[in-house]
């Protein structure tokens, strides 16, 4: 039987790196101070050391780099995961990503393939300002050939970026950087808690996946469905508890190809919706979500589909926990849509 | 309180080519000097020492047709003949590709007039194992690489038989077991990738070298510095060549900074390898491919090679220069038509001559016709048959997900 640990979300990244570095010589890592610092959160600490400096190794600033590097090298046989240091960084890498390394497959008719993993921290509540705090993931869902993850937690994190280093489709992983040393239910008043206590800090040491496309149902329930992500699914957790509602809580896990099935046989159940995030509203990925379920469940519907997001500003600074979509605004719609 | 006369008044330039059409054509700011006294360092040698060549040019053939100078590859007549023969089927498939596009048979194509050298020679002085990187005027190297003409007819056509399945503009090839990648619409993005995959085949202890080819328009792009850091940082086994053609559909190569220095120089700050060779020379570029090879394949890093040419034809088949350049300019070209050259210099030798030159093109141009017949019973793009519609939904993902399999539901296939 295989054992466990309690781990971090960023021990839990660590600890895919090596599991999958230690069974697969085409592994590599990389990304701006990832290797011999071990990245500016730690998630690649150690591996220089133990698998030398051209298997995990430091990289120019220049994601546009970065990213073309890793689609030579997995078009060559490797498989590289290379790391976006924060997601607002990776726009000078885009075009790579959007006419490069999502088309490679398809242009060539199979020819030549990029499996490779692009991970990078994304989300606000650690006062990152505007540069550290973006959630971009709506860019990325409208690319085809992309496959887009976000854990919420350590175990699916460590499950999620073994199972996508042994895709054989480009993937990008999301981390909600908030989440790296423990859950944050979005109050920022309360002391930090780490992931030692939770559920999912307990995490196996070897190997072991969690199934790209699979959201996973965090809390059942029968009065209303919250389709939530990363830190979201903490924030809907404890609305859900403090407000007494017996919300359904959806982890989609898998931004694309989401988990609709899931999603479907939830909302036809309960009849009611709301979809949260926490990056802008207009055009993210909550307004896909949102069509697509009111396509299959329109007529098991109630009450309107309700999405609590972030606002379509930049991320404030100062003003932080007023952009943050917190408890208060997510009860605000939970209570709004089982009234209506 | 007077204020000090301005000397400088603050402004901006717009460079300006030497000639626009109903002008003299004028190549006297390029520096295209024979230069067949460069001396050859040794491949194995620091970057600085070769770093006055980004100024100068590296000339095997001069003007007589005579192969002079240190960097002469001394070729074999056998290997000569090769070289002229693979630049004139080039040429050959090249202008009946253009005909067929004018008769409305394939949408889009693009010639490589004028420099045929530069993908041949490479081609042929790199190893077939070697990666290839190529932009999307480096047919040639598949020519070198000896791929099926009607293969690459059927990629044109966009037809059943097309190995991309309909997916890509023509001329945008793929050849995976020639060891050529997929040719991007994206200009310079292959630049960068090249390295990467340099990076793996080195890792992994083989001798196997990349190159990857640009234009020198594309040298604006961030992608080409991108390439030049990784290289520069890496050390990666890659030779990166810039085709500087003059030309960027409308744009002269000053609209890319070539003014102010050769684009072979750009190499000099990220420390690499830098040759700048006379293009249209076709045993200069075979030279200066050689030496690079050898450079890299022996873990001395990697070279950056500026090929001197002419575009002496359109951009594409959707361009018309004769409205931003002078029509007569390809003609007062100093480095001469790279086909002639060879030919001059195997005939000097008393390797060849008119009558067997004429011989060959009347046989390359049978041949490119009746490769055509072919491929063009294999379908064409207006009348089929095409790559099987739902097609259109595979290779999106190693696995069709939910949602293309009900978009190709949507669409009835």
């Amino acid at each position: 039987m295989s054992t466990t640990a309690r781990m971090t979300m960023i021990q839990a990244i660590n600890s895919a790196h090596d599991v999958l570095m230690e069974r697969d010589d085409r592994v590599c890592s990389f990304g701006e101070d990832a290797g011999y610092f071990g990245g500016v959160f730690g998630c690649t600490q150690g591996l220089q050391e133990k698998y030398g400096k051209t298997r995990v190794f430091d990289t120019p600033i220049n994601e546009a780099a970065i990213i073309a590097m890793a689609i030579g090298m997995a078009a060559n046989g490797m498989r590289p995961i290379a790391e976006i240091q924060f997601a607002d960084y990776i726009f000078p890498g885009f075009d790579q990503v959007v006419s490069e390394l999502t088309r490679l497959r398809y242009r060539t008719a199979g020819q030549y393939t990029a499996p490779l993993v692009l991970r990078t921290p994304c989300g606000g509540g650690i006062y990152g300002g505007q540069t550290h705090s973006m959630s971009p993931e709506a860019f990325f869902t409208h690319i085809p050939g992309l496959t887009i993850l976000m854990p919420s937690n350590p175990y699916d994190a460590k499950g999620l970026l073994i199972a996508a280093s042994e895709s054989d489709d480009p993937v990008l992983i999301f981390e909600p950087k908030r989440l790296y040393n423990g859950p944050f239910d979005g109050d920022p008043h309360k002391p930090a808690l780490g992931w030692s206590s939770h559920d999912q800090g307990l995490v196996p040491t070897g190997h072991y996946t969690v199934p790209i496309g699979k959201a996973d149902i965090v809390r059942a329930g029968a009065a209303l469905t919250v389709v939530a992500y990363g830190t979201m699914v903490h924030v809907a957790l404890e609305s859900a508890r403090l407000a007494g509602i017996d919300a359904e809580i959806i982890d989609l896990r898998t931004l694309i190809p989401y988990d609709m099935e899931t999603i479907a046989k939830s909302v036809n159940k309960t009849g009611r919706c709301v979809v949260l995030h926490e990056a802008p509203r207009t055009s993210g990925f909550g307004a896909e979500l949102i069509a697509q379920i009111q396509e299959e469940c329109f007529y098991a519907l109630e009450a309107p589909v309700k999405r609590v997001t972030g606002w379509d500003t930049p991320y404030p600074h100062a003003h932080e926990w007023q952009y943050f979509p917190g408890q208060e605004r997510v009860t605000r719609a939970m209570t709004e849509t089982l009234e209506a | 309180m007077t204020k000090a006369p301005i000397r400088n008044a603050p402004g901006f330039t717009v460079p300006e080519p030497s000639a626009r059409p109903g002008g003299t054509p004028d190549f006297s700011a390029l520096n295209l000097k024979a230069q067949e006294s460069v001396s050859r360092p040794d491949p194995a040698c620091p970057p600085q020492d070769t770093h006055f060549i980004a100024n100068s040019l590296i000339q095997v053939l001069n003007e007589e047709g005579q192969a002079k100078g240190p960097w002469d590859p001394k070729l074999s007549a056998k290997t000569l003949r090769e070289g002229l023969h693979l630049m004139l089927k080039t040429r050959a498939y090249d202008d009946r590709m253009l005909k067929l596009q004018r008769q409305g048979k394939i949408s889009f194509y693009v010639k490589c007039r004028g420099e045929e050298a530069i993908a041949i020679a490479a081609g042929m002085a790199l190893h077939p194992d070697d990666m290839l990187f190529p932009a999307y005027r480096q047919q040639g190297l598949l020519f070198a690489r000896g791929r099926d003409m009607i293969d690459m007819m059927c990629h044109c056509l966009s037809n059943a038989r097309d190995n991309l399945k309909g997916r890509q503009l023509p001329v945008h090839y793929t050849w995976e077991e020639g060891r050529f990648f997929s040719i991007s619409g994206n200009l310079g993005t292959q630049y960068p990738q090249a390295v990467g995959w340099a990076m793996a085949s080195a890792a992994r202890g083989e001798d196997t070298v990349t190159a990857s080819w640009v234009g020198d328009g594309t040298t604006a792009e961030g992608d080409f510095h991108s390439a030049c850091t990784l290289a520069s940082v890496y050390q990666a086994p890659v030779i990166l060549n810039v085709v500087n053609n003059q030309w960027a559909i409308s744009s002269f190569s000053g609209i890319a900074g070539g003014q102010s220095a050769t684009f072979a120089a750009r190499g000099i700050g990220y420390g690499l390898a830098t040759l700048r060779v006379d293009g249209n020379d076709f045993l200069a570029v075979y030279a200066a491919t050689q030496w690079a090879a050898e450079r890299a394949r022996s873990g001395n890093g990697p070279t950056m090679i500026e090929s001197v040419t002419y575009r002496a034809d359109a951009h594409s088949t959707s361009d018309d220069p004769s409205r931003y350049r002078p029509k007569n300019e390809a003609d007062a070209w100093p480095l001469g038509d790279p086909v002639e050259r060879l030919k001059d210099h195997l005939i000097a030798l008393g390797e060849w001559d008119e009558k067997r030159q004429t011989a060959l093109i009347e046989a390359l141009n049978k041949e490119v016709l009746a490769s055509y017949k072919k491929a063009e019973s294999f379908g064409t793009l207006r009348d089929g048959p095409l790559s099987p519609v739902p097609s259109i939904f595979e290779d999106v993902f190693a696995e069709q997900p939910w949602h293309l399999r009900r978009q190709r539901q949507d669409l009835g296939v």
